[in-house]
């Protein structure tokens, strides 16, 4: 049965997306209750697997696909960490997108698509190897190409061809990286492990491990939005709101920085990175995207590109935290993997909802629309909050880690950066929230539809927002409780530091 | 390699012939336009390499049937080749083409 | 049993000749399931008793002509059987409307199959140059089928150069007879040296193959007559015909006279490959005709078979195995994806009224499954996972690097992206919305077999490991 587990994960969404292709696009009730409930199976499957990982049991799939190399899944705490978040977040996205795609075109296309997102992504949280990580991150590629392309315009075909520049080249780095691990240090080094499988190996040469590990970082930190390789991701925006929340929240981005995570800590091991001084320049990096995607953010008069270079720059805090040697910077990082996860999709929602609703796309048509739609305002403003990192948000446990953190690796300069990036965020989010609820409405909408009657929109719309909004306080309020994020962080990092 | 005049028989001719056959027939094939003669150059190049191979064959190992049936196979592969390649040219030239 | 392998299609071959149209169609299905467990049937066989040789009519070499099974033949010829079967049924559909040239397209189908199987299962040179005429001729004819004028010009073209390939490959094999006094492969590679004629054959037979594999710069035959002909017609072609003269070649420099052939010339070869990666991408890429593209996009494939040569002579055998395996599997994944490519295209231009790449709006919401496959075919031949086409490159990068040939590695890579570059132009194009014209309905047969075989090549990276162990665990297995 455990053999079984981490198949069935992928196959839900698999199966679904094979289904929903071939359905007409007519048949929504249909499509709408297969996306659901296999929304709602993947999470029960994936509840079963953490208790089952919280509990020490193994859960294995493995087989053969070349001499020497295996594809294996394999659940262990961290897989566990992104799969949560991807399952749960997924449920809400399939809910908003409904809610978002009604009328419009190729819907069935859409979600075909975007269960085959979710598959990928899942695929990349089970893999048990860099090969297989490989894999399911090529796929991920695919997967998410013609949704950013859905809308079928000049624009969205230009973004989508931008699109897969980066994340094709990208690719090719990654794969030049893993055959140059497996090649030069065997196969056996490609296995996750909890303390990375590296320093076991006798004999190599630190030069060239350097060497791979900066070709393996430069491959996944194209899809982590690194600067400067974080180019496709404001191109991007053109694509639908559930898009850019899904991507932005929980495949693409966070997959890059799930293998950042994946390649320091179960390949390298982390006292194995510090041992050749790799992760001061991880740091560095981290830290000038951290600062760069701020002050690009500050430039952005669209909200939605705003929002994607707030992305690149908070994607970042993962690396950081990462790069930062103990046990407390690594909760930062891990924690933030899911904090930033759960606000980015407010924001991104949000958004949306102002999009959708009035048609607004621009931060200066925001004006006092916290009066007409009060709900999805709310919930932008915590999301913002949480972004800036002001208690109880679940923003603010993430940078108080990761500046103790910060304190114990000796790293004290990236205490600064996130003090400055604090500082930057708040310039860029406080405006933006006194516009909402502060200023004037200046004069009709962009593009008013009324969606909803007496709700400020559309329930599908709306629900998926304040449900998301609610996490992100409750992450930051109870995350002293056994089965919050925070807790989960603290299960990986004290596995990864303690075998 | 003893040089003397019996090693200069007949079959050692036919080959070197079929060697200056095949080469000047390959001249003419890729620098010849009209493909009718590209045809020709083609059934010469052939007749030179059937040359060389009797004549190579029986100037080292003596009067040989393998290699004679070889050729005859290859002269009817070439005559087959030769047919089906007028039948193209002919469609072609009924077609309107340049022969 | 072995025999059987070539009786079938040559005996259903006749029947396609004397029989009026309609019962040629129907003895088409079952003569090829016929070919598919026959080869099964051999692949058994030589995996539980390893490889076996047969005589025809008994006659010992040199007269006789010897038949010879291994595991490497036996995979070529079950991939022989499956992609004919996918595509007979393709045809049987796809060329209702050309009832004239139905007539003659079993006839050369069946002659072609016969050729394919009588080269794998060759054990002596004259019997390879026999296959070698009887494809070119079967190939030519089937790329004439319409007698249009275009379709006349590229069989034209393709037959002087496939001729002129044969008497280079004839003249060597007289040359290889001068010195050895027999044909038959085996005893040839036992006696085999480095001596002047040997190397000037082998040079002669290797520029013969190389203009028959189309390899660049000798490439120029292959673009039109792939993409211009019929596409179960261009999908036999680009996946098998091709492949059989790249066959020979490997036979020749692995295993005929492996001392014969200097490293130099092993990586003349390769960078011949690389050439044709880089060159036929890029022609892809300017392509305005959908089957154009997709036929460059073969010219650009076939460079990467290639590699073989520079990575398996004069480097370790750990990086030999490495590349013979990775070359094995991009043939079949290849193969696989080619084949459905072209299905998939043919169904799109049948669907659209027209070639031209511009006007693909609107096709995936109409002909979304042909789209479908042919996405599943591009993965493959991008090499991104999971596929045969990752799996093939994943072993060519991995003995590039033991054998310290980082070049390789790079063309390698920078191949993929460009493969993506062209492929993706077909797709986007597709999402466009506007669908400007009409669309005529197809058959949902067509999409099946497409489908079929763009599945097989994602899914022959998962079983890789089948083909491999097959060729392995036989002795002499790797032939």
């Amino acid at each position: 049965m455990n053999e079984l587990l981490p198949v069935a994960v992928i196959g839900t969404s698999l199966l679904a997306a094979i289904v929903i292709f071939l359905l007409p696009d007519a048949q929504q009730r249909v499509r709408s209750t297969l996306n659901i409930g296999a929304a709602l199976v993947k999470i029960a499957l994936v509840a079963w697997m953490t208790i089952g990982i919280y509990q020490q049991e193994l859960f294995e799939t493995r087989f053969t696909i070349l001499p020497g190399i295996d594809f294996v899944l394999r659940a262990d705490s961290l897989s566990m960490l992104f799969a949560g978040l991807s399952s749960l977040l997924w449920l809400f996205t399939t809910l908003y997108a409904i809610g978002y795609l009604e009328g419009s075109p190729h819907r069935s296309r859409f979600f075909g698509f975007f269960s085959l997102c979710v598959a990928s992504t899942m695929g990349i949280s089970l893999a048990g190897n860099l090969f297989t990580f490989l894999i399911f991150f090529e796929m991920l590629t695919l997967s998410t190409y013609p949704l950013v392309v859905h809308r079928g315009t000049e624009a969205s075909l230009r973004a989508g061809r931008t699109y897969l520049r980066y994340t094709l080249t990208g690719g090719a780095v990654l794969l030049l990286g893993v055959a140059l691990l497996y090649g030069y240090a065997g196969p056996a080094v490609g296995e996750f492990a909890e303390t990375g499988t590296l320093r076991e190996v006798a004999g190599l040469d630190t030069s060239v491990l350097i060497a791979i590990f900066a070709v393996l970082i430069l491959g996944v930190g194209v899809k982590a939005a690194f600067v400067p390789f974080h180019g496709w991701l404001p191109v991007a925006m053109v694509a639908p709101a559930p898009v850019s929340a899904l991507l932005h929240a929980v495949a693409v981005v966070k997959a890059g920085a799930f293998g950042i995570i994946r390649i320091v800590y179960n390949v390298y091991g982390i006292e194995f990175s510090a041992q050749l001084g790799v992760l001061l320049p991880l740091a560095v990096l981290a830290a000038v995207t951290i600062i760069w995607g701020s002050l690009q953010a500050l430039r952005q008069v669209e909200l939605k590109k705003r929002l994607a270079f707030s992305t690149v720059s908070q994607v970042s805090y993962i690396a950081l935290g990462v790069a930062l040697f103990g046990p407390i910077g690594s909760i930062g990082g891990l924690v933030h993997l899911l904090h930033q996860g759960i606000m980015k999709v407010t924001l991104f929602f949000a958004a949306g909802n102002y999009a959708e609703t009035l048609g607004i796309h621009r931060i200066d048509e925001l004006d006092g629309v916290g009066k007409r739609m009060p709900g999805t305002s709310l919930a932008f403003t915590v999301g913002a909050l949480g972004m800036i990192g002001l208690p109880p948000t679940a923003g603010f446990i993430s940078k108080w880690y990761l500046g103790i953190g910060a304190l114990e690796a000796g790293m004290a300069w990236a205490l600064g950066v996130l003090v400055l990036s604090s500082a930057l965020n708040a310039a860029y989010f406080l405006p933006i929230l006194y516009r909402l609820w502060f200023k004037p409405v200046r004069g009709a909408w962009p593009d008013e539809k009324i969606l909803a009657g007496r709700f400020e929109t559309d329930p599908w719309l709306l629900l998926p927002t304040l449900a998301t909004m609610v996490f992100t306080i409750a992450a930051g309020l109870l995350a002293a409780h056994a089965w919050s994020p925070l807790s989960w962080a603290i299960l990986v990092s004290v596995r990864e530091y303690l075998p | 390699m003893s040089l003397s005049f019996e090693a200069f028989n007949s079959d050692f001719w036919y080959a070197c012939i079929g060697a200056v056959l095949f080469v000047v027939a390959l001249y003419a094939f890729i620098v010849s336009q009209p493909l009718l003669k590209k045809l020709l150059a083609f059934n010469i190049m052939g007749s030179g390499v059937f040359l060389m191979m009797v004549g190579l064959a029986q100037y080292q190992h003596g009067p040989d049937s393998v290699p004679q049936a070889l050729v005859l196979t290859g002269i009817v592969v070439a005559v087959a080749a030769t047919a089906l390649a007028l039948v193209l040219l002919r469609k072609w030239v009924l077609s309107g083409g340049q022969a | 049993m072995i025999p059987l392998l070539l009786i079938i299609p040559l005996v259903f071959a006749l029947f396609s000749v004397l029989l009026p149209r309609a019962p040629i169609k129907l003895i088409a299905l079952p003569g090829l399931v016929l070919q598919l467990i026959a080869s099964l049937a051999l692949s058994v066989q030589i995996y539980r008793h390893g490889a076996s040789d047969y005589q025809l009519g008994g006659w010992e070499t040199p007269l006789g002509i010897t038949l010879h099974a291994n595991g490497f033949t036996v995979t070529l010829l079950t991939l022989t059987a499956f992609i004919a079967i996918v595509c007979a049924v393709y045809a049987l559909v796809y060329l209702q409307r050309y009832r004239h040239e139905q007539r003659y397209f079993w006839p050369l189908f069946w002659f072609l199959l016969a050729s394919l199987n009588g080269i794998w299962l060759s054990g002596d040179l004259f019997n390879l140059y026999v296959g070698l005429e009887l494809l070119t001729f079967s190939a030519v004819g089937m790329v004439a089928l319409t007698g249009s004028k275009p379709s006349l010009r590229a069989a034209i073209r393709y037959l002087y150069a496939a001729l002129l390939g044969s008497l280079g490959f004839l003249a060597g094999v007289g040359l290889l007879y001068g010195q050895y006094g027999t044909l038959a492969i085996q005893d040839i590679a036992e006696i085999s040296n480095a001596a002047a004629p040997t190397q000037v054959a082998i040079a002669l037979m290797t520029i013969g193959l190389l203009l028959k594999t189309a390899i660049f710069p000798l490439h120029f035959w292959l673009p039109p007559a792939h993409g211009g002909a019929l596409a179960p017609v261009s999908a036999l072609l680009s996946a098998l015909v091709v492949k059989a003269s790249f066959y020979i070649l490997a036979l020749l420099w692995l295993d005929l006279a492996p001392e014969a052939v200097a490293p130099a010339a092993a990586q003349l070869l390769g960078a011949l490959g690389a050439g044709a990666i880089v060159w036929g991408s890029w022609c892809a890429f300017r392509q305005s005709d959908l089957k154009m593209l997709v036929a460059y996009s073969t010219v650009a494939q076939l460079g990467y078979l290639m590699f073989l040569f520079p990575l398996s002579i004069g480097t370790s055998a750990v990086a030999a195995e490495l590349a013979w395996q990775g070359t094995v599997l991009h043939l079949l994944a290849h193969a696989f994806a080619k084949a459905a490519m072209f299905l998939s295209v043919g169904t799109l231009v049948l669907a659209l009224g027209h070639q031209s790449i511009k006007d693909l709006a609107g096709v995936s919401h109409r002909v979304p499954l042909a789209l479908f496959a042919f996405g599943l075919s591009a993965v493959s031949l991008m090499g991104l996972p999971p596929s045969g086409g990752f799996n093939a490159k994943w072993l060519l990068l991995q003995s590039a690097l033991l054998s310290g040939q980082w070049w390789w590695f790079v063309i390698i890579l920078i191949g993929g992206l460009m493969t993506a570059a062209y492929v993706f132009r077909v797709f986007r194009v597709s999402f466009v919305e506007e669908a400007r014209h009409q669309f005529a309905p197809t058959h949902w047969l067509l999409d099946v077999c497409a489908l079929t075989l763009a599945a097989a090549a994602i899914l022959l990276g998962f079983v890789s490991q089948w083909p491999l162990q097959l060729m392995q665990l036989v002795p002499g297995g790797s032939g």
